[in-house]
């Protein structure tokens, strides 16, 4: 199983351990894929996101199972069991604040970890199954992270819903259809909130499934690093124990005390005031907003007048990013060594920040084109800049191996 | 030097989210609140002070469905006080044994009685407009509890060419402007008990504390395990730093 010079921890050795190997190797499983497992030398502190995405999973599970212990999913009854759960459940205050906020950490960690792919091009070969299998997992949260959004029935929750899944109906002949079968009815309602609740339950199980996949395609080749070079030999490897755990002990340390900030200091601001109203059917909000993280796409969506043609552009704004390996031409991973690409790429991230602001504006004025200029900008990257960029530009030279600039400090 | 520029993307985001935010200016001060930062904790007074105003005043219009007697442990009152506090309101129960629905005192665990038995009776009462339930009406107006008080505090004469509808009011603050609810807090409104002067900022500011307290009951258990869990995340974060260091000295 293990393609490197596997030298067993001394725990190994141990005969209730071998007793448990010898009918079923988890032992030798965890020695091999946690403790001994070579990574490269000089992953950097953007390397920490995976994993602090992986705690955010678990975070998010546990907290979410026990808050359903005590969620009615009835339009009746959600909107007082969450406010029950505030004020009379022991700690249920913590439970919610963690969980509402865990959503937006989890998403911040999902972001930067996406992006320090693109930057260090962890997407190319062989790589190109683990990026999808980050993209799914990506379509999953935020599908149970709207879905989620929907179980308090405050005025966002509803107005949210019925918006997001409204935009079914443009598409031709089957639209409408579609948009009832979601529904369970003719409008968002009880049926509604009764399968969401289901699915808001079982989706993040299926990305836990997703996230080993991720970690198994991650394990075959092991892990890309800053400088996108392959590894030659054991000297540009090191253990994942002790250097990696503790690197990411200490990552997720200062991580949760940003995580606690928001938790006990500021839970509200993440999120919008007028969930904090009972939904109302009758009551539309003079400005509906979706939560801060799917604003960049919400601005994708707007920028075009036509509502199918919209709706096409902010599911091929993800979905472009399949396609992200094949449109990149370059052979060079990491941006290190792409000059012109660094430029792009840090004009790509203001383009989707921007994005993000027009999202949460009024689509007039000013917000609107400027949206719109961003979403040209956005697909750019991918369809213009990426493709020529590998033809054009003269990538600096790469180091022999990673050992090299990491123990010579003046290669680097 | 990269890392650097991550940060700024960083704060540029969150500079975006705030402008955001800031965009939809609020044309009112920020207040001083005893509850607000890192170790704040309501200011008991004025709870009950602002209690007394909710129940003198704004309770003639206004439910608070998530508040429950028992609830005013938080405002200060010990056990005895909320009891003979709840006796002095009807919760309606049954059905007894003849199938009837009474009324009888309420009790610690009874919600607080509702004005009107639903939403048209509410709106029939108040010119065909609904007055929210105040639960939540600390944290569901944007705003917050600044908006609350500059809107108690807000009423003034139209300016020249604004034409305010019969049972409509001028209100610098409420989206709008014109708001069906007249100025609730009236000078001397109330007579407090511990002699404060009851003018119409003092009220406004006590109601609107307690306004924020049933928002949020838990705000002081918050703040006080949040900063333990701080002091604890910092000692942690150092000594991981420290093992860190330790650990990978060895390799460079
Ligand atoms: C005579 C009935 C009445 C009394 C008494 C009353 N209100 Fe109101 N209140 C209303 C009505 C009606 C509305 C709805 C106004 C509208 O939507 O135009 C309202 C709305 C409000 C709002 C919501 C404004 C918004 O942003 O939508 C707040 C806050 C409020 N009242 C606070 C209070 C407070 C605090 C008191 C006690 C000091 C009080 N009210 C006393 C009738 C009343
Ligand atoms: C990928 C992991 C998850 C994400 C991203 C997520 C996201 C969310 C979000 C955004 C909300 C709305 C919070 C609010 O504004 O109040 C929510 C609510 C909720 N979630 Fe999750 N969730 C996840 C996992 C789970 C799991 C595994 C469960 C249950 C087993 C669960 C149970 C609940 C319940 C009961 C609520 C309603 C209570 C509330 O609104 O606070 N969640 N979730």
């Amino acid at each position: 199983m293990a393609k490197y010079d596997y030298v067993p921890s001394p725990f190994m050795s141990n005969p209730i351990v071998k007793w448990v190997d010898h009918r079923l190797p988890i032992f030798e499983m965890v020695d091999q894929q946690l403790i001994k497992y070579p990574a490269p030398r000089n992953l950097n502190y953007w390397w920490n996101f995976g994993s602090l995405a992986g705690v955010m999973l678990v975070v998010m599970i546990l907290s979410g199972i026990f808050l359903a212990m005590n969620y009615q999913p009835n339009t009746l009854a959600a909107f007082d069991s969450v406010e029950r759960i505030m004020r009379d459940v022991n700690y249920g205050w913590l439970l919610r604040y963690m969980h509402m906020n865990g959503a937006s950490m989890f998403f911040v960690v999902v972001y930067i970890h996406i992006a320090r792919g693109m930057y260090y091009g962890s997407y190319k070969a062989p790589r190109e199954i683990l990026w999808w299998l980050g993209l799914l997992i990506f379509l999953a949260m935020m599908a149970t992270a709207f879905m989620g959004y929907v179980l308090p029935w405050g005025q966002m929750s509803f107005w949210g819903a019925t918006v997001i899944t409204n935009l079914f109906s443009a598409l031709p002949l089957v639209g409408k259809s579609i948009v009832t079968w979601l529904w369970g009815g003719f409008s968002v309602d009880n049926p509604t909130l009764n399968r969401f609740f289901a699915l808001h339950y079982l989706l993040p199980f299926v990305i836990a499934g997703l996230v080993m996949l991720h970690l198994w395609a991650l394990h075959v080749h092991g892990s890309n690093n800053p400088l996108g070079i392959d590894a030659k030999g054991p000297q540009d490897k090191i253990p994942f124990h002790p250097y990696y755990t503790v690197k990411d002990a200490f990552g997720l340390s200062v991580f949760l005390i940003v995580y606690a900030y928001f938790v006990f200091f500021n839970p509200y601001v993440l999120g919008d005031a007028d969930n904090w109203i009972p939904a109302n059917p009758m009551v539309t909000p003079p400005h509906i907003v979706p939560e801060w993280y799917f604003l960049p796409f919400y601005a994708i969506l707007r920028a075009v007048p036509d509502k199918l043609g919209g709706v096409l552009l902010m599911f091929g704004a993800i979905a472009i990013l399949f396609v992200l390996p094949w449109l990149d031409t370059s052979r060079v991973r990491s941006g290190r060594f792409r000059p012109a690409f660094r430029v792009f790429f840090w004009v790509f991230i203001v383009v989707t920040i921007t994005l993000g602001w027009c999202g949460a504006q009024l689509p007039e004025g000013i917000p609107l084109i400027l949206g719109q200029v961003c979403t040209v900008l956005y697909f750019a990257h991918f369809l213009v800049f990426l493709p020529l960029l590998g033809w054009f530009e003269r990538p600096r030279p790469l180091p022999a191996s990673i050992a090299e600039p990491v123990l010579t400090p003046a290669a680097k | 030097m990269r890392s650097f520029k991550l940060l700024l993307a960083g704060a540029a985001l969150v500079l975006s989210l705030g402008t955001a935010q800031a965009s939809e200016a609020p044309e009112f001060p920020r207040q001083h609140w005893s509850h607000d930062g890192f170790f704040g904790t309501f200011d008991r007074a004025a709870l009950q002070r602002g209690y007394q105003v909710y129940k003198e005043v704004c309770s003639a219009c206004h439910s608070m469905k998530q508040m429950r007697f028992r609830n005013l442990a938080g405002i200060g009152l010990d056990e005895a006080q909320i009891k003979a506090l709840a006796a002095e309101f009807e919760t309606t129960d049954g059905p007894n044994d003849d199938g009837e629905m009474f009324q009888r005192p309420s009790r610690p665990s009874d919600r607080f009685r509702s004005p009107f038995s639903n939403d048209n009776a509410a709106r029939a009462a108040n010119g065909g407009a609904l007055p929210p339930d105040l639960s939540l009406i600390a944290k569901n107006r944007k705003g917050g509890q600044d908006y609350v008080y500059a809107l108690l505090t807000g009423y003034a004469d139209a300016p020249q060419g604004v034409t305010v509808p019969e049972g409509m009011h001028f209100n610098k603050v409420f989206p709008g402007h014109l708001i069906a609810m007249n100025q609730p807090i009236q000078p001397d409104a109330v007579t407090y008990a511990d002699g404060t002067k009851a003018s119409v900022e003092q009220m406004a500011k006590d109601v609107t504390t307690f306004l924020a307290f049933t928002a949020s009951p838990h705000l002081e258990a918050r703040n006080s395990l949040g900063v333990k869990v701080m002091l604890f995340l910092f000692v942690l974060t150092g000594l991981l730093y420290a093992a860190k260091r330790k650990i990978w000295k060895g390799l460079h």
